[in-house]
């Protein structure tokens, strides 16, 4: 039974230093904040498409095929590549971003699907990997942040998770991205707020006694701290919008995902390592054609004004930009005009962060008979390339809490997409 | 006639309201019978040599280490203690008042019995084992149905059924996932339109034979005897399983093939099973059989894996970690978890009486105190010899189940208001969505996080049950209390289950004087507050 108790107080150990490090230092000095381009720490965004968003009607369509649906396909500024008609906003910008045509996974279900997005690994009983926004402030953690450095902005479905490296990791869940952060002011005036505090610290002592040891290892009062600090942090401020200029608001879009992309860009200016937005809906599987136009109305606004935003802001070469969903939808087109689902060829896009743009990967057949994409792209190479550029050891072993060692990324690097720039 | 077809008018959108109500109510309702508990205490011939058997062991550990036990647990935390294992929530001011008033010599044993009457322990513990036996992936809409195998694991359980029984129907049933809830164990491998057997065979090593043998999938494993051909073999114990028009089925003619992952060549597997294959029987399906000998009086390995994990969820930290990889069992050797089961097997695997019985041990009623953590010297062999109860973070189900309780002075069970338990249903979901869930293993040891901390301190949640009303806990304190002193009692024992130290008293009691109305609500929703955000209230100890 050895090993149990020191693999567990080991874990708590870790913990303490990471989170002891991590809001014990003062706030982000506004010079780190100004600093722009290629001498940012590089933080990784991620535009999560929950349900599955349709390949032919987004970034891959086969217009005027058996399989083409009622798409039609319009010019982008990369040359040569054509896109759905439903994002004419897009095209405009999706020159900061390369183009991948042929993902694969072997899951098909959105739970299970959504985690091998999220992680680069099929879900295992026996284990739970960490998603690649975990690893990113597992391993590049930022001292002058005091705020969360994974938040996940949206009502996604399954958000992702810290798994073995520790609840910790989990994304910080903004649910009304817009609105302030959730559960940030305290319920009562001040004077309240301190007695409350001064009676919590009596317990606390009380408690404490034939236990002091074992309370440290609970970390209660870390987190305790850290989440007073972060109540009073000026950082607080990139939660809201009301500053931004109401031109920008409306360009994004005055929805919960337009004001989630805009509530990105500020936590990327103050240096937020992982950030994912999502926004829900694309499981289409009746009248596809309208549930992906629907969608589109919301994500084209959203996502271009981001790209150019960010542009604008010289923040896209320290900002890895991944657009995906957990798979994407059948060639063939059901009975009740949707499409189901198809982790066998599926579309992302990529960029910023030093991954060079304006390249389009990979190629599915547009008569939906082939078994596979030309050129297959595994998620685990996406994900090995996105650590690689983050600056993270990719292949790096670390000991699970159950004492199996474990790679952080079971992927290589595409080559393609780690060219210098 | 016209009026009357006005009046049904104005009324229709009422009546929708009352039937949704309704429906909320009855969903929110336990699915278990009501019974009346039997309160019978288990004597001493009945189970004692079994505790002081494993006491012994505890107390020969000790001894060889040069330690000193922590103290025995007064009776009010070892109230609390058990309400939170076996209920899911502390207990409630008219519970604490009824066990204070009883008599003090054997109240702890009669209370486990009264608790595991209880329909609240039938459906707190059927949903603690279904994230065994069917995991939290929401799985196949229309075909899986979580809600009813909790339903029928509650039933199970509240009538006491042996632990074989119930196994044997999960592996085994046919039918629809609605009316045999039980293949719901089958049904939740079901993928992409097949039933995943590989899936099954993990999730059964683990879950009935506490062993992991996923990696045999693909290859031997890498230090126990595992083969991959022996995880073939389980798997195709499942490999005639067929979900249907009619539910699952067993499909007695097609043989079980294996795709070899480096030749890509088929080849058939007969079903087999890795050790004792006397044990299986000749007759009867391959699930039935495959059950049969799992659950074999002489599989040590089955009692000893249930026996784990309901030490687990009692100490919130399985007696050898994790909790479904145990060492293969070594003849002629007897620890903690084979004494246990041995005594299970000999009494018909009852469920109820394992739970009793390590209720009873010295282990489970010793303090979380123990000098050793103050001086900070020997506390990795006090943790590991079990010396002092451990403190493990209370799962988010037990944190909302015990800030919903407080906040109410009544126990809040299966004859509260309907109201009451339509709240509870809703605001759970919400809350453990926010806090976190932990999914399929809930017995990893874990510290807090920043967003639960806000969560406890500032959320609506918090808000809502630290308010004082005319019917909440905090209002109804503030009010009836005839002085400071019991007022600040009472917030203790509701929240903590404890009443206040001197220390406490001379903090807290200065914030009530000469107090009344909302000046007084105030006051107690303050101490309400920072009772609810302490250690002592978020972890069990």
């Amino acid at each position: 039974m050895q090993h149990i108790t020191n693999s567990r107080r080991d874990f708590l150990k870790v913990a303490a230093s990471a989170l002891g490090l991590s809001f014990s230092i003062p706030g982000l000095s506004s010079k780190a904040a100004e600093r722009r381009g290629v001498e940012r720490a590089k933080s990784f965004l991620t535009i999560w498409l929950g349900g599955g968003p349709s390949q032919l009607e987004t970034w891959d369509p086969h217009p005027g095929t058996k399989i083409g649906g009622q798409v039609s396909a319009i010019k982008t500024t990369i040359p040569g590549l054509q896109i759905a008609d439903l994002y004419p906003q897009t095209a405009e910008q999706i020159h900061h971003l390369s183009v991948i045509r042929s993902m694969v996974s072997k899951e098909g279900e959105h739970e299970r699907a959504s985690y091998m997005l999220h992680t680069g690994y099929r879900p295992e009983p026996t284990l739970i990997h960490p998603s690649i926004g975990s690893i990113a402030i597992h391993e590049r953690p930022d001292d002058k942040v005091e705020i969360p450095q994974f938040v996940s902005l949206g009502d996604a479905n399954f958000p992702p998770r810290g798994g073995f490296l520790g609840d910790r990791f989990d994304a910080y869940r903004i649910f009304n991205p817009g609105e302030s952060g959730q559960n940030i002011k305290p319920l009562v005036e001040d004077n309240r707020q301190q007695r409350r505090l001064a009676n919590l610290n009596a317990t606390t002592q009380s408690f404490a006694r034939g236990r002091k040891t074992r309370i440290e290892q609970t970390l209660h009062q870390h987190t305790m701290d850290a989440a007073l600090r972060m109540m009073t942090s000026e950082q607080l401020k990139a939660f809201s919008i009301e500053s931004e200029p109401a031109e920008l608001r409306t360009a994004y879009g005055d929805n919960a995902f337009g004001r989630g992309c805009l509530v990105a860009r500020r936590l990327l200016e103050i240096g937020v390592r992982s950030i994912e937005v999502a926004l829900q809906g694309f499981d289409t599987h009746s009248k596809n054609h309208s549930g992906q136009a629907a969608r589109a109305t919301t994500l084209d606004p959203a996502l271009a004004t981001l790209l150019k935003d960010l542009a604008d802001r010289d923040l896209l070469q320290s900002t890895i930009v991944l657009v995906t969903g957990e798979f994407g939808r059948t060639p063939s087109i059901n009975p009740l005009e949707g499409r189901d689902h198809w982790p066998n060829g599926f579309s992302c896009l990529i960029g910023g962060g030093g991954i060079p743009s304006g390249l389009v990967v990979g190629e599915t057949d547009p008569h939906g008979e082939a078994k596979g994409p030309k050129d297959p792209i595994e998620v685990a190479d996406l994900y090995a390339t996105v650590l690689d550029r983050l600056g993270v050891e990719y292949q790096k072993e670390i000991i699970t809490p159950i004492g199996r060692p474990m790679k952080f990324c079971d992927g290589r690097p595409i080559e393609r997409l780690s060219a210098a720039l | 006639m016209n009026q009357r077809r006005k009046f049904l008018t104005a009324i229709a959108p009422l009546l929708v309201v009352i039937g949704i109500c309704g429906l909320v109510a009855s969903a929110a309702r336990s699915p278990v019978a009501q019974q009346p508990p039997s309160l019978q205490v288990r004597t001493e011939t009945d189970f004692g040599s079994i505790v002081q058997r494993v006491d012994k062991l505890f107390f020969d550990k000790w001894h060889q280490a040069n330690i000193e036990p922590a103290a025995p647990a007064d009776d009010l935390t070892l109230l609390r203690r058990l309400s939170l294992v076996l209920l899911g929530t502390t207990p409630s001011l008219e519970e604490i008042r009824l066990f204070e008033a009883d008599n003090p010599t054997d109240r702890i044993a009669r209370w486990t019995e009264r608790m595991l009457a209880d329909r609240r322990f039938a459906d707190y513990f059927a949903k603690r084992f279904a994230r065994t036996f069917i995991g939290t992936e929401e799985g196949q809409f229309v075909v899986f149905r979580r809600d009813r195998f909790w339903a029928w694991m509650a039933s199970q359980l509240q009538s006491n059924r042996p632990y074989d029984e119930i196994v044997r129907e999960m592996i085994a049933d046919r039918g629809l996932s609605t009316d045999h809830p039980e293949v719901n164990f089958v049904v939740s491998a079901f993928n992409e339109g097949i039933i995943d057997h590989n899936r099954l065979a993990g999730r059964t090593a683990r879950a009935f034979l506490g062993q992991r043998i996923d990696c045999a999938e693909c290859h031997d494993h890498p230090y126990a005897a595992w083969k991959k051909s022996h995880f073939e073999g389980l798997a195709a114990c499942y490999g005639q399983v067929n979900l249907s028009g009619v539910g699952v089925e067993d499909n007695h003619n097609e043989p079980y093939k294996v795709q070899d992952r480096m030749t890509l060549e088929q080849h058939e597997v007969p079903p087999s099973v890795p050790f004792h294959s006397e044990w299986m029987p000749t007759e009867g399906t391959t699930r039935e059989r495959l059950a049969t000998w799992i659950t074999h009086p002489e599989n040590r390995r089955f009692d000893r894996a249930i026996v784990n994990r309901i030490w687990g969820l009692m100490f919130g930290r399985p007696c050898i970690h994790p909790v479904d990889d145990l060492p293969d069992p070594e003849a002629g050797t007897s620890d903690v978890l084979d004494l246990l089961a041995a005594d299970f097997l000999e009494h018909h695997r009852d469920l109820k009486r394992l739970i009793s019985t390590i209720a009873a041990t010295r282990v489970f009623r010793s303090s979380s105190q123990h000098p050793a953590f103050d001086i900070g010297d020997k506390e990795d062999v006090i943790e590991e010899t079990w010396a002092a109860f451990p403190m493990t973070r209370l799962r988010p189900e037990q944190v909302i189940g015990s800030m919903l309780q407080a906040a109410s002075l009544k126990t809040i069970d299966q004859n509260s208001h309907w109201t009451s338990r339509a709240i509870r249903f809703f605001r759970e979901i919400d809350f453990v969505k926010e806090y976190g869930d932990l999914g399929d293993d809930e017995l990893t040891e874990r510290s807090g996080t920043i967003p639960q901390s806000l969560l406890r301190m500032n959320s609506s949640f918090a808000a809502e049950w630290t308010k004082s009303t005319v019917f909440s806990a905090a209002g109804r304190i503030s009010s009836i209390a005839p002085n400071d002193e019991v007022c600040l009692d009472l917030c203790f024992l509701v929240c903590l289950t404890r009443r206040p130290t001197f220390e406490e008293r001379q903090i807290m009691l200065p914030s009530l004087e000469n107090t009344q109305g909302p000046k007084r609500g105030e006051a107690v929703e303050d101490i309400f507050w920072s009772l609810f955000n302490g250690a002592e209230f978020c972890w069990e100890h």
